[in-house]
């Protein structure tokens, strides 16, 4: 046994209120229809349009206001919060690189792209010997410079990954600061960088001894 | 103690669960046993509490305990937490958290590290106190050890392990120099926070003899409890983080203990993807490593590759081989490979260690009826308060059995007697109640009657037996001087009143006393001191529980037999639980699973040994094979368990179970051997991948099974009466090294104690520098190396390397003597 299913029909169960506009009657041939057409079409209206078009043609042509980007020759400055090939930064007062080789972007790294060697170095300090990350898996997900605790791995504007060979990125050299490029060098503002409240955040530790 | 596991049984309530225990075994245990969680950072299970860290604090019926060290009581009431013991155990991690460097970054412990792990437990986000830090430099303890005071929290887990487990006993605390703490806090603070950072700063933690560096054995089982980054290995110090290594569980290859362990591997390099073992962790709660095991891991055979040339060579060799000459150190299913090789192409085996071991466990079959000795290692760490170790040098030949050792004085109030031709200074100070016994070569069988004498249940024994021992004993009388005091009266006249008065005095008088004296000729055969009736008095003393450990001395031997009747009979008699120790890793599946032979004469291979065709995991052969970090299969240890091991290693070449396959006895993979181990020998026909390699919290070993002893046929006779076979002149001891086991751990980077002559002190003034021996009709020239825990005039003679030449030197016996040239 089964109940039938009784449809009603869709209709508005009140009249509409339609109001027809009382826009007269086109002419629909003849003289009249022509006057109609010249009226319209030599009004002026359409220069006013025209001329938006003219006055930007004469800017770009001969005001300097172009503006295509002659792209590869020039790029539009990119936001800080993109995430393209990374960055490893330098300490501004030692130029010592940042990275004290703790490997949390290593294990953060959800394609796995990540590798590290460290040692201990004659300076009893931990010490990258080698670092890499395989751009050809990774995923730009930002996770790396999120996690680093030193903000020693940041991401870049370095968006173009085409080159004969993935490893032209990947060493830790390729992505280190330039030593004279140092003072260059932009406090990354992005994808977890320290917060502006971050001091209003934190509980200090007591040192009053 | 109770032998029996229901005898003491209690039940207590923790946190409203209601939980079954023994007598005697402390809160924590209990809790854990039972999947409670109590903190604790100090305590390790199987030695004494520290009370160091005080954070295992709850309240048993009403009263504040730490329950690391209350022992449960029939019906007591346990709360883990309340509010006021929260509040300590915060205010005692926030103590340990005060300038402990925000360094996780770079330490190797980061991640596995229970400071941190406590500190997220206890919720500890803010720090209430502080203290000026004081200077602490990090150090270099010996070869391995790396110390950062800047890390250490004095837990003294170190210092712990290492007295009462490892009886190393080389570290301690040494004052720090830190700042005072503000007495005001004592009144402000929680007490047991307060009592706990008052004694915090005041120590560290350094070896114990003073000098910077640690002597002991290198064992590194206080880096492997370190609960922070203090404690590392200076090999694998900042080279990974815990996260990235894959532990595979598996079992150590060097010595008959078999202790599980876990093989830690990660790729190489960025440059190279191939895995590698970073280092070896252990369950240090339930298993203590040697330095072999710890830092002997990287004897993988690495170069191997598919040489199908030399494959097919290997197949003619076997085809034309009279005999196998290998060690024991392969796993059971190897074993049991050459064995079906035996008995389809009657190939002869050859294996010397094993040989011995298997004669000397036949003599006890036939003697007590059954195919294994009485005695568990774990049970006497347990319950044993007497051990008596004969034939064995402890400290080199099996590390586990001195744990044992050392683990019975110091958490049993135990005692124990050490017999051994050369002495060891590190097992005399394992205890006030250990007695080294120097005694001659070849004394053993003295050793083993004078146990039945003293131990055994006369009606027990055989009545020749009986006879035999009464007639070693001599009664003479011997008249000795004793003073006594004696009372005189004397009559004294006080002059003023002139009175006499009767005074009595006492006066020392000499008197000769005729006593009785029982000397034993027994005693005499192995030089007992003067004073070993008295000593033996007072360790016997309130003793329930005794053991008996025997070792490779025993089965090289040239009265092997006899002492194995000896200790069987002993086993039968006396209420001595006996346990022996097989002389190499898996001499004990080798014994059980192979018909071994003595002659070798033709056509020989060699497997990790000399033949005219060599097999070798080590990558010198004529054929790869896997070394034991590369290969499944089990071994059998001296606990009487059949373990697995698993490969941590990849291998390319080929294994024993392809040549079989060729020759047509193979199975499709070696582990689908172990299902074919023989029954008749105890061994179980279960499959590979369902033996268990692991613990559980209440320290239950889950590993592999246990072999069950077997009922065997007895020939009833006597022991024969001991014989005396004395050595002239200067006589050489087969014994490696410690950590050096076999040719695997000489190849492990981190072990390098040369193939050289082990003296003592003395004896290398002797000798200078270098000495020449001949082997064999080979000249060796070997160093002179000092070994400064050995007295006498003995020496050491190790057979990690060439082991052929020297197990063909010393032939049925451990001790020979030999002519030391100086060069």
């Amino acid at each position: 046994m089964h109940e039938e299913i009784i449809h009603t029909e869709n209709k508005p169960k009140e009249k509409q209120n339609y109001v027809m506009l009382d826009l007269g009657k086109s002419p629909e041939f003849g003289l009249p229809a022509f006057k109609q057409v010249v009226k319209r079409s030599l009004n002026g209206e359409l220069f006013v349009g025209l001329w938006v078009t003219l006055r930007e043609m004469a800017k770009t042509l001969f005001m300097g206001g172009k503006h295509t980007t002659k792209y590869p020759m020039e790029k539009l400055p990119i936001s800080p919060r993109y995430r393209a090939i990374h960055n490893m930064l330098r300490l501004l007062e030692s130029g010592h690189y940042r990275c004290i080789g703790c490997g949390l972007c290593e294990k953060i790294c959800i394609s796995n792209c990540i590798a590290m060697d460290t040692r201990y170095d004659e300076n009893q300090r931990k010490e990258v010997s080698e670092y890499t990350i395989n751009f050809g898996r990774c995923i730009y997900c930002g996770y790396c410079a999120e996690v680093c605790p030193e903000l020693a791995i940041v991401h870049g504007g370095r968006y173009e990954t085409a080159s004969e060979q993935r490893a032209s990125f990947s060493l830790f050299d390729d992505m280190l600061t330039p030593i004279d490029m140092l003072k260059q060098q932009q406090e990354f503002q992005g994808f977890g960088s320290v917060s502006p409240n971050a001091d209003a955040a934190i509980k200090k530790t007591p040192l009053a001894y | 103690m109770g032998d029996t596991m229901n005898d003491n049984e209690i039940t207590l309530k923790i946190d409203g669960k209601i939980c079954k225990a023994q007598e005697g075994e402390y809160i924590l245990n209990v809790a854990r046993a039972n999947g409670i969680f109590i903190p604790a950072i100090c305590y390790l299970t199987r030695c004494s509490p520290t009370l160091a860290c005080r954070i295992c604090l709850v309240e048993a019926d009403g009263k504040r305990v730490y329950s690391c060290n209350t022992k449960a009581k029939d019906g007591m009431e346990v709360t883990v937490t309340n509010q006021e013991i929260l509040e300590e155990r915060r205010a005692i991690m926030e103590v340990y958290d005060i300038n402990h460097p925000l360094q996780c970054g770079v330490c190797d412990q980061s991640g596995s590290c229970e400071l941190q792990n406590y500190t997220l437990e206890l919720g500890v986000d803010s720090q209430s106190y502080t203290i000026a830090d004081s200077k602490r430099e990090t150090a270099n303890w010996s070869s391995v050890l790396h110390y950062d005071p800047a890390l250490c929290i004095v837990c003294e887990r170190c210092v712990t392990i290492c007295k009462d487990m490892t009886g190393d006993n080389a570290l301690s605390t040494t004052p720090r120099g830190g700042s005072e703490l503000n007495k005001e806090l004592k009144d402000s603070m929680p007490k047991d926070a307060y009592a706990m950072w008052n004694k915090l700063q005041k120590s560290l933690i350094a070896p114990s003899n003073d000098t910077g560096n640690t002597d002991c054995s290198d064992c590194g089982e206080c880096i492997a409890v370190c609960p922070t980054g203090a404690l590392v290995s200076r090999d694998f110090e900042y080279t990974s983080n815990a996260w990235e290594l894959k532990r595979t569980p598996a079992t150590c290859a060097h010595c008959s203990s078999g202790c599980q362990i876990y093989y830690e591997t990660k790729p190489t390099s960025i440059s190279n993807r191939d895995e590698k073992i970073y280092r070896v962790t252990n369950e240090w709660n339930y298993i203590t490593l040697c330095g072999a095991g710890r830092f002997g891991y990287d004897f993988e055979n690495s170069t191997a590759v598919k040489n199908q040339d030399a494959f097919a060579n290997a197949i003619r060799a076997f085809k034309e081989a009279k005999a196998i000459r290998f060690n024991s150190i392969i796993t059971n299913e190897e074993a049991l490979m050459l064995q079906t090789l035996k008995e389809k192409l009657k190939i002869k085996l050859i294996n010397p260690e094993a040989r011995a071991f298997q004669e000397f466990l036949t003599s006890y079959s036939t003697s007590s009826g059954k195919t294994l000795w009485n005695g568990n290692y774990k049970e006497m760490m347990k319950n044993t308060d007497f051990i008596i170790s004969v034939g064995s040098s402890l400290r080199n030949d099996n590390p586990n059995v001195r744990y044992v050792f050392n683990n019975i004085q110091k958490m049993n109030k135990g005692a124990g007697l050490y017999f051994h031709p050369i002495g060891d200074s590190l097992i005399a100070n394992l205890g006030k109640n250990v007695a080294c016994i120097e005694h001659k070569v070849n004394r053993e069988e003295a050793i083993l009657y004078w146990i039945l004498d003293q131990f055994a249940d006369k009606d027990k024994l055989p009545a020749d037996i009986r006879e035999y021992l009464v007639g070693l004993h001599t009664k003479t009388t011997k008249i000795v001087s004793e003073t006594v005091m004696e009372d005189v009266k004397e009559t004294v006249v006080d002059e003023t009143s002139g009175e006499s008065k009767e005074v009595t005095k006492k006066v020392p008088k000499t008197i000769q006393k005729e006593i009785e004296v029982d000397s034993s000729t027994l005693l005499e055969a192995f030089e007992a001191p003067a004073d070993f009736a008295d000593t033996l008095e007072k360790f016997l003393g309130k003793k329930e529980s005794f053991a008996l450990v025997v070792g490779e001395d025993l089965y090289f031997h040239p009265q092997a037999a006899n002492l194995a009747n000896l200790v069987a009979l002993i086993e039968s008699t006396t209420e001595l639980k006996v346990a022996m120790i097989p002389p190499k890793t898996n001499s004990l599946g080798v014994a059980l699973i192979c018909e071994l032979d003595d002659d070798i004469s033709g056509y020989t291979i060699g497997y990790n040994e000399t033949g005219d065709f060599r097999l070798s995991a080590l990558g010198d052969g004529d054929l790869d094979m896997p070394a034991l970090n590369q290969q499944e299969g089990t071994l059998t240890n001296m606990h009487k368990r059949v373990v697995p091991t698993n490969a941590a290693l990849s291998y390319d070449g080929y294994e024993l179970n392809d040549i079989m396959n060729v020759l047509g006895f193979g199975k499709r993979l070696a582990i689908d051997w172990t299902k074919a181990l023989p029954v008749k020998k105890g061994f179980k026909s279960v499959e590979f991948d369902v033996l268990p390699n692991g613990y559980t919290n209440d320290g239950v070993e889950h590993r592999g099974y246990m072999l069950e002893v077997q009922k065997t046929k007895t020939t009833a006779s006597s022991p024969a009466k001991f014989t005396i076979n004395d050595m002239s002149g200067e006589i050489a001891y087969r014994c490696n090294p410690q950590r050096q086991f076999n040719e695997f751990t000489a190849k492990a980077h981190q072990i390098f104690e040369p193939f050289a002559l082990y003296v003592s002190p003395t004896k290398a003034d002797d000798l200078g520098q270098k000495v020449a021996l001949d082997i064999n009709g080979k000249e060796f020239i070997l160093d002179v190396v000092i070994d400064d825990k050995m007295s006498g005039e003995i020496v050491k003679l190790p057979d990690f390397k060439h082991s052929s030449e020297i197990y063909a030197f010393f032939g049925k016996n451990r001790f020979k003597p030999i002519t030391l040239r100086k060069v």
